[in-house]
Formats: C-alpha cells, sequence, structure tokens
C-alpha cells in the first residue's frame, strides 16, 4: 500500500447474475502518477473503474478517491474526478463542439476550450455532430470532456482505442502534461505500448483479482534473468523444446511461442549462448534471429494471463 | 510538432448550482427544437386537432360552431402536456440512457439530480411554447377563457406534467429505447383519442366512462375542461395526485442509468 493514495480499494466485489466479475480486488494508487490497470477483456478493469467513478456501487469492499466515498461523497467527490467511458457517453445529435463547451459550464474554473480543442485536434469536427464522428474523433472529445473540469483525478477507460498512431501520440502527450502539473491518471488500456510508455504504475488484473502490480521495469526484469529469443528458419524438431531444457539443466525455462521460435530464460552469459547454439547446431536448426533482451511487458502479461483467447 | 506546452494545473470547481441547471436546461431545450419529430409530436400535432376540430365541422361534436372551440381547447391543451412531459422526454431520456449520456453527466458535477432538474425545467419551458401557440391560435378561433380559470389550469397542467413526466421516466429507465419509441407514440395517440383526453369522458359507453376518468389521461381532461367550464372536480384532482406519487415511487424503485 502507498502512503498516500488517490485511489484506494480494498476486497472489492462486484457480481452480475451471480458471478463475480471483481472477486477481492485490492489495488493503490500514487498521487500524481500514471497508473495502467492493464488486464484481458473481461478481466474487471471497467467495473472496478466504474466502481471507482460513482457508477457502480460494490457488493462488498470499499472504494476511496481522494480520501472519499464515491458513492456517499459525490457531490464533493464529482468536481475533483474527470471520468472518460468506454462508451464514450456522448449526446448524439449534438455538435461535438456544443458537448464540450457544455461540459466546460458545469465547472467554476474550467480548462479554456479553445486550448484543449488545439491540444486534441478537435477544430476540424467541432461543428460536426456526434453521431458523424469516427471512433478516434469521438475518443479525443470524451477525452476532452474528461479534461475540461481540470480534474485532480482523471479515470480513462481504454483512451486510444480506435485511435490513429498520430492522435494516440497526441493523447499519450496530454497525460504526460498532465501528469507535469500533478494530476493523478488512471487508465485501464490492453494496449501493452501505451502501459510501457505512460504509466509509473502498472496493475495487471484477471478474473477480477490483481495478479501482478509494479513499475513496468520492474515487471519486465525477472531478477537478474535474461531473455534470449531465438528464430529458425524452418519448423523446430519435434521435443527440441524439452531436449534444450535438459540440455542446459537446473535454473532455465525454454519454451516455444511459435512452431520456429524458441525463448530460453535464465543468466544468459556468453558461455549460455554458446551452449544454445551449439545445441541448435546438433539439431540442424538454423537460426535465422536472435535477440537478447528482458522480456517485454507483453510477454509478462501473456505469461500471466495465458496466450489463448477466450 | 511543437514543444508541449504546460497543461493547466488542476483547479477543480462545480459552478453554481443555478448555471448548471440553466446550461442544462438550455442543451434540453435546443435538442428539442432542433428534432422535426419532436416539434412534429409536441407542437404541431396538437395544432392540427385543434385547427381540425375547432374550425372544421369534420368530426361532428354535437355543438354550434362558436362553442366548438371552447369544447376542444382544453382537450388540445392536455394533449400537448402529454406530448411534451410523456412523449417527447421518455423518447429523449431513453436516447440518451441507451448511448450512455446519462451515465457521463452523471460523473459531472451537474449529478444525476441536475439532470432531472434540466429535463424538467426544459419540459416546462416547452409547455410555455405550447400555451402561447396553442392558446393564441385558440383564442384566434373564438376561445375566451376567463384569466381566473387559465391559474387554475396552470396549476392542473404542472400536476399533469408531473404524472406524465414520472410515467415518462418509468418507461425511458426500465425499458429498451425501441420499445419506449413504440409505446410512447401509441399511448400519446390511444389515450388522445380514446383516453378521455380530446372526447370527453362522459361520451365514452358505459362503466368505461367511469374507468377511463381513473386513467391519468382522462383526469387530467376532464380537470382541464372543468378548470374552463364548470369548475375543477376533486376526483380529478385525486387521480393526478395518486398517479403522480404512484409513478414516482414506481421510477425511484426502478430507474436504471444504464
Amino acid at each position: 500500500m502507498t502512503a498516500d493514495p488517490v485511489v484506494e480499494v480494498r476486497d472489492l466485489v462486484k457480481r452480475y447474475g451471480g458471478s463475480a466479475v471483481v472477486d477481492r480486488l485490492t489495488l493503490s494508487a500514487v498521487r500524481g502518477a500514471v497508473t495502467a490497470v492493464l488486464g484481458p477483456n473481461g478481466a474487471g478493469k471497467t467495473t472496478t473503474i466504474e466502481c471507482c467513478e460513482g457508477l457502480r456501487a460494490p457488493d462488498a469492499g470499499t472504494v476511496r478517491v481522494l480520501g472519499l466515498d464515491p458513492l456517499a461523497d459525490a457531490v464533493a467527490l464529482r468536481p475533483r474526478v474527470g471520468v472518460m467511458l468506454q462508451d464514450s457517453g456522448l449526446p448524439a445529435q449534438k455538435r461535438a463542439g456544443e458537448v464540450l463547451a457544455h461540459v466546460a459550464r458545469m465547472y467554476r474554473d474550467p480548462w479554456p476550450v479553445a486550448d484543449l480543442t488545439e491540444r486534441l485536434g478537435l477544430a476540424s469536427f467541432a461543428r460536426t455532430t456526434v453521431r458523424r464522428l469516427s471512433g478516434g474523433q469521438r475518443q479525443r472529445l470524451a477525452l476532452a470532456c474528461a479534461l475540461v473540469g481540470r480534474p485532480e483525478v482523471v479515470f480513462l477507460d481504454e483512451p486510444s482505442a480506435g485511435m490513429d498512431p498520430q492522435s494516440r501520440l497526441a493523447v499519450w502527450e496530454l497525460v504526460r502534461a498532465l501528469r507535469a502539473q500533478g494530476t493523478s491518471v488512471i487508465l485501464t488500456t490492453h494496449l501493452m505500448d501505451e502501459a510501457a510508455e505512460l504509466a509509473d504504475d502498472v496493475i495487471v488484473v484477471d478474473h477480477g483479482r490483481v495478479i501482478a502490480q509494479g513499475t513496468p521495469a520492474e515487471l519486465t526484469t525477472t531478477g537478474s534473468d535474461q531473455v534470449a529469443s531465438l528464430t529458425s528458419a524452418t519448423a523446430l524438431p519435434d521435443g527440441a523444446t524439452a531436449r534444450l531444457r535438459a540440455h542446459l539443466g537446473e535454473g532455465w525455462t525454454v519454451d516455444s511461442p511459435d512452431p520456429t521460435s524458441l525463448r530460453v530464460q535464465g543468466p544468459v552469459d556468453p558461455a549460455a549462448l554458446a551452449a544454445v547454439l551449439a545445441f541448435c547446431a546438433a539439431e540442424d536448426v538454423l537460426v535465422t534471429r536472435l535477440d537478447l533482451g528482458t522480456r517485454s511487458l507483453e510477454d509478462f502479461f501473456l505469461d500471466l494471463t495465458g496466450r489463448s483467447m477466450r | 510538432m511543437s514543444a508541449p506546452a504546460a497543461a493547466p494545473a488542476p483547479h477543480p470547481g462545480a459552478a453554481p448550482v443555478l448555471d448548471r441547471l440553466r446550461a442544462q436546461t438550455t442543451f434540453e431545450l435546443a435538442s428539442i427544437f432542433r428534432n422535426g419529430e419532436q416539434i412534429m409530436v409536441t407542437i404541431l400535432m396538437p395544432l392540427v386537432a385543434l385547427v381540425a376540430l375547432a374550425a372544421t365541422d369534420v368530426v361532428d361534436l354535437g355543438r354550434a360552431d362558436g362553442a366548438r372551440v371552447d369544447l376542444v381547447a382544453p382537450g388540445v391543451l392536455a394533449m400537448a402536456v402529454m406530448a411534451a412531459a410523456l412523449t417527447s422526454q421518455a423518447i429523449a431520456t431513453s436516447f440518451d440512457r441507451r448511448g450512455g449520456v446519462l451515465r457521463l453527466l452523471a460523473t459531472t458535477p451537474l449529478g444525476r439530480v441536475g439532470l432531472l432538474g434540466g429535463k424538467i425545467c426544459a419540459v416546462l419551458v416547452l409547455q410555455v411554447v405550447q400555451a402561447v401557440v396553442l392558446g393564441g391560435v385558440a383564442i384566434a378561433l373564438g376561445w375566451r377563457p376567463e384569466p381566473g380559470d387559465v391559474i387554475v389550469a396552470l396549476g392542473i397542467g404542472v400536476l399533469g406534467t408531473a404524472v406524465f413526466t414520472a410515467l415518462a421516466m418509468l418507461m425511458a429507465g426500465t425499458l429498451r429505447f425501441e420499445a419506449v419509441l413504440a409505446l410512447a407514440n401509441l399511448l400519446l395517440i390511444g389515450l388522445t383519442l380514446v383516453g378521455g383526453v380530446l372526447v370527453p369522458t362522459d361520451w365514452l359507453p358505459g362503466v368505461g366512462a367511469d374507468i377511463v376518468r381513473l386513467l391519468p389521461s382522462g383526469a387530467l381532461g376532464e380537470a382541464l375542461r372543468g378548470a374552463f367550464g364548470d369548475g375543477v372536480a376533486w376526483r380529478d384532482v385525486v387521480a393526478l395526485l395518486g398517479w403522480a406519487g404512484l409513478l414516482t415511487w414506481a421510477t425511484s424503485r426502478t430507474f436504471r442509468w444504464s
């Protein structure tokens, strides 16, 4: 637990039709940091965030945002919290510019609409009705609505879903600019590069529970172990993975993410690498590519949550 | 890309409650007056009913030409109350609920109470417009309401608005959008024709008259005809109060924001 959390969730339970979507989930987010909640679809990310936003009532457990209860203290909390929903929630028949101006009128000292419009490139579609916006344009407008009240905390539910790379960069830059001013950002995503680029802390959620938490660097380095990834010109011989494991001995993990690649985790040093390549020569495997390094966040995530679709 | 400019520091704070309410009311009104279907249902349809029934003898009302408008105008005003409070609001709220708009606005300082307040104020403003247009045309057709009767009728109109807004929210907060769209229009047409709105309940056969007069539509129609005629019957006021209480209670128990 952090000393001064902006969000603190303890033993949160939320059930839909008997099954627990969120199952005794506990997490905390550091004030002034960017916290990414990462997880596969259906992991319980959105439900957890919506409990923090006061949109859903927990079945059990406690939720505190800025030390307040999102439901009981809603009136005090709403001005201080910005929300970007996954389904946008923008009125379909209104023009984009009208929607942003309207949301701005709910606040005492809003972010100047013209500045937000420029930062997020909204000017080109300010006179277009929400219904006619592309997915990425709608996301940018929803983000602007979440920020216009100059909140202390913003919850962004999959902020860059459906965005082109340029828009995504603009959003990332804006999130960094917010953090530089002390705004706390909690975002959900299943984009690994987004979490790795933006987040100070990553919380991995699956089956309604937190299964890992740490900085991107902490999550991608498993102690002093390194990873060697090899790609073969042709499919690996049957049983190559097991034989390499036996060849290397204790302290090594070997797996095969796909039929032409091998992944070796352990204390990779020149001798170990020579042993791996000697094994390949003996097995008549031509290595076309060899990467050394730490695991990517994506590797880490897939190791934790499994590689098969659900 | 230019060097990233500093973002404004957090500076949260809600606008004053009346400013938020005014903003939401204006926002809702703009939606209504920019939507052709809403104008048709809330203004044009009652207007057509008024002119067709009062100024032509397409329908035999059993009255001489001059007295036709006296019978028709209160019923048309009851129809207008239903169109604005029930049909227009049920469809608009259901549409917003489906699109997540209710959820999003509930996370801003407007909140759920402000959202409902804005909708109710927008309905009241719409009804002022309806009253001016429909009342003006009725007067042009020879209607001469007493000022005292107008004040009583305004009270009945507000009560009817409470009843039908609650019914609109009950539908919008529980049913799918497609069902709300169909039901809101069917109820308007059905109740207008046989629910004691345009056609006085005592024209209905047998026990039907008493049953229909207990409906919100029948009670509203008769109360408005009473306000501009021989006085409002208490049974109609009691019926409207009962419906307002019952429907508000049911709505508060069942309304789902998403």
